[in-house]
């Protein structure tokens, strides 16, 4: 066995990531790992990779018990990883960066000791050909392709004599052609009796060169199948599998006019395409996708961050064009709670009030004034509605937990009484009670004619909460359902673009 | 809101002034705050437009260069026949085409403003020196030193002005929604254009104010003197920089106060008359300064470190709802 994985449990903060997970990896061998997002494939690899440490469970690598692991003692035992984003040094060249990889043996070589640079460039040459591309090993980083990248991170990989190969997402950014040239690579490795543990959301890929597959679900091995027992309807199913555990207030209104709609938007700086929709008022709209299926681009696009350069956008059935988050907030009346509320939603250092009116000072100030006792009872208003949970008006955000600081970032948009709002994953990371608080108070907003956006990767709220579902999938969109006709299932198997399934 | 920084500049400043009591109380004559308080009026007005930049997470190392030019530009333009009131004004305006370079340079070409204002610094000091030749600005018009009015009348209606200005500062930078966009943009950009702030406008704004404002410090200053050198304002930058850093703003961007950056600004312009009163050599005054400039980094540092603790905290909380 080169890894053996028992019991492996891991929390952060008090929320269970991993949950007592399973996995082993033999000589010669392709393991897929699949599940949904959340499911905790990344945490496990990290664990895997000495960046993180298991609370509980134990790990061999290479038939060695670790403990203290590092991610030194884990290239050391020989596992690499190679990450979804390219994790190189930008501004030294390919055979600089393979070099540092291989070379920098830690302080027991010596700090002083020469790098012998023409070596390295031979060397380079033999591993990125090993891992069957030609870049010139000279070239700079920073003017590679994501695939060319991806490619140095295999060849230092090899060039490490690694036994275990973690390939996190390899084929994302790669076109048809690179990936069967990646696969062959990946054949020649398992011949030689390295082992690969495969990460992708292309099921088709999995069911082609996987040995084996894990389904991770909540943090739990779900079942570990051997080739031939599993097909992607199989897996799917697997990765789904669960109840829908909580309940959802919602409550099927009858919906108003459209509000808004888009006939065939496309904007090539957000990667996405032909996006036709609408939402009426009244109407939840839940956008589905894996991430990087282009929803929250679509959602800037609609907020004027990357303004539209296909298509139309209408507004109350007349056309807009929407060029910037002003325009958009002011003209138009669209909302946007972006998906990371500490980089992009709440200013930690301000306080509550400051935080609640900024995106609308003009209804508490006049000619530019503001008027301090304005905002402070529009904030209360808004805090005792959305029971954020507080001593005082004027703590800084920053002082919030996230459920709270994620309410914040709500009044804000609540504030400006919006005609279209648009949430971006608007649970994500928020404790139990915050969330179900949310719901109520989409539904509230429904009953008030709001027209709303719902981005979500967690499909038990996007199926409980949408009155119908769009799901997108590398840019454009694959379907819409209604929610009668809507299955997690079904969902998935669009978002994963799977043919034929909805 | 947190008043920990002003009341602790507000104990320094004490706490030299007991030192000053005690040791030489000949530094509260009336001649001598006076002079103290019309010295340090360039560097109060600058540091006014200083503090914008700063909060929006930009810095102006050019001010000192811009007051050299202005203060000519002053006297040239009393020179041609302006009338002195017209002559301020169009100062003013002279310092907010420069500040306004500067900021459309940082603001829409998107170059560090380090950069841009090292570069302007650089150039109007050595264009100046170039169009003059050194040569100072010599007969001025009669109504052009002091208004044309008395010295003390003078002096009462400049710092008038000035408490005028830093008071309307204090208060808009707390109480209108434009100073809400100074401390949004500074503090987390990227959030304040997803609530319809542009960022880039605020750094472009912040910038010509100060280049305004820096006008208006020139003018008010160059009418105190017979003639102007055409080398004024040399370190008037690093003056104005630490005064607004002591003061606590955050270099980082988002944080401080007006009353802090004043409080910086007295504190510092002290040292160096004080020790002259307490026969100590001059040559401390740039140690003292120093270290006054040393600790205050630190303590923001601390707090610094201590917000990072907590939004590191809520990231890993996101991180492991995600994970």
């Amino acid at each position: 066995m080169l890894l053996e994985a028992a019991g492996i449990r891991k929390s952060f903060a008090g929320v269970h990531a991993l949950r007592g997970v399973s996995f082993d990896l033999r000589p010669g061998e392709v393991h897929a790992l699949v599940g949904e997002n959340g499911a905790g494939k990344s945490t496990l690899v990290k664990i895997i990779a000495g960046a993180q440490t298991a609370d509980a469970g134990s790990l061999r690598v290479a038939g060695q018990l670790v403990e203290h692991y590092t991610p030194a003692m884990a290239r050391a035992l020989g596992v690499a990883v190679v990450y979804q984003q390219p994790a190189l040094f930008p501004h030294l060249t390919v055979a600089e960066n393979i070099a540092l990889a291989l070379e920098s043996g830690g302080p027991s070589r010596g700090l002083w000791r020469r790098v012998d640079w023409r070596a390295s460039d031979g060397r380079a040459r033999e591993l990125l050909a090993r891992a069957g591309c030609v870049i010139d090993p000279r070239r700079l980083v920073s003017s590679l392709s994501m695939p060319e990248q991806q490619l140095v991170e295999i060849a230092k990989a090899i060039g490490a004599r690694s036994r275990v190969l973690i390939l996190d997402e390899p084929t994302a950014s790669l076109g048809t052609r690179e990936a069967e040239s990646l696969f062959g690579v990946i054949d020649s490795l398992r011949a030689a009796g390295a082992g690969i543990v495969y990460i992708s959301h292309r099921l088709e890929e999995i069911v082609r060169i996987a040995d084996r597959a894990t389904v991770l679900r909540d943090g739990q091995t779900v079942a570990t199948l051997a080739r031939g027992a599993f097909g992607p309807a199989e897996l799917i199913r697997l990765m789904v599998g669960r109840e829908i555990s909580a309940i959802f207030p919602k409550c099927e209104l009858p919906l108003g006019e459209v509000v808004l709609e888009t006939r065939a938007l496309g904007s090539r700086a957000a990667g996405i395409r032909d996006v036709s929709l609408s939402v009426r008022a009244g109407e939840i709209l839940g956008l589905a996708g894996l991430g990087g299926s282009g929803r929250t681009e679509f959602a800037e696009t609609l907020f004027g961050l990357t303004p539209a350069d296909a298509g139309e956008i209408l507004l109350g059935g007349r056309p807009v064009r929407i060029g910037s988050p002003s325009e958009a907030i002011h003209r138009h009346r669209i909302a946007y709670l972006p998906e990371d509320r500490c980089r992009h939603g709440v200013v930690l250092e301000m306080p509550i009030t400051a935080n609640t009116t900024l995106a609308h000072l003009e209804a508490v100030s006049r000619h530019g004034w503001l008027d301090n006792a304005a905002e402070r009872s529009l904030t209360r208003g808004l805090v005792e509605r959305l029971r954020v949970k507080t001593d005082s008006l004027y703590t800084p955000a920053g002082a919030l937990s996230g459920g709270n600081q994620q309410k914040v970032a709500l009044a804000r948009w609540l504030g400006t009484r919006p005609a279209v709002l648009i949430l971006d994953e608007p649970t994500q990371g928020v404790d139990v009670g915050s969330k179900s608080e949310i719901h109520a108070l989409m539904t509230d907003l429904a009953k008030q004619g709001v027209a709303m956006i719902m981005i979500s990767s967690d499909l038990p709220e996007i199926v409980g909460m949408s009155d119908r579902i769009a799901v997108m999938h590398r840019g454009s969109l694959a379907g819409i359902l209604n929610r009668g006709e809507a299955t997690q299932e079904r969902v998935l198997s669009l978002a994963l673009g799977a043919a034929g399934a909805a | 809101m947190r008043r920990g920084r002003e009341v602790a500049l507000a104990l320094a400043i004490l706490a030299v002034a007991a030192v000053m009591a005690l040791g030489a109380p000949g530094f509260f004559r009336f001649e001598n705050q006076r002079d103290l308080v019309m010295a340090n009026m360039p560097v109060a007005i600058v540091a006014l437009g200083m503090t914008l930049v700063i909060l929006t997470g930009q810095i102006d190392i050019s001010v000192g260069s811009q007051f050299a030019v202005l203060s000519v530009a002053a006297g040239v333009l009393a020179k041609s026949g302006l009338p002195t009131p017209a002559a301020a004004v169009a100062t003013c305006l002279a310092g907010a085409l420069a500040g306004a370079l500067n900021g459309a340079l940082v603001a829409y070409a998107r170059i560090p403003s380090i950069v841009v204002t090292l570069a302007t610094m650089v150039a109007l000091r050595d264009g100046l020196r170039w169009v003059t030749q050194g040569a100072w600005v010599q007969d001025l018009p009669p109504g052009f030193q002091w208004f044309g009015q008395s010295q003390a009348s003078s002096e009462a209606l400049t710092f008038g002005a000035v408490v005028l200005l830093v008071a309307a500062f204090a208060w808009g930078l707390g109480n209108l929604a434009a100073g809400r966009a100074f401390y949004a943009a500074g503090s987390n950009p990227e959030a304040a254009r997803l609530a319809g702030i542009d960022p880039a406008r605020v750094v472009f704004a912040a910038f010509t104010i100060t280049g305004a404002l820096t006008g208006l410090a020139a003018f008010a200053n160059a009418v105190r003197f017979s003639q102007i050198p055409s080398n004024a304002g040399l370190g008037l930058e690093l003056q104005v920089i630490a005064a607004v850093i002591v003061g606590g703003v955050a270099v980082t961007g988002g944080q401080g106060s007006v009353a802090g950056v004043l409080e910086g600004v007295i504190l510092l312009g002290m040292i160096g008359p004080a020790l002259i009163f307490l026969n100590i050599s001059a040559y401390w005054e740039r140690a003292i300064q120093g270290a006054i400039i040393l600790a205050a980094v630190a303590l923001d540092h601390g707090k610094a470190t201590r917000a990072l603790r907590r939004a590191d905290a809520a990231a890993l909380e996101n991180h492991a709802q995600r994970a």
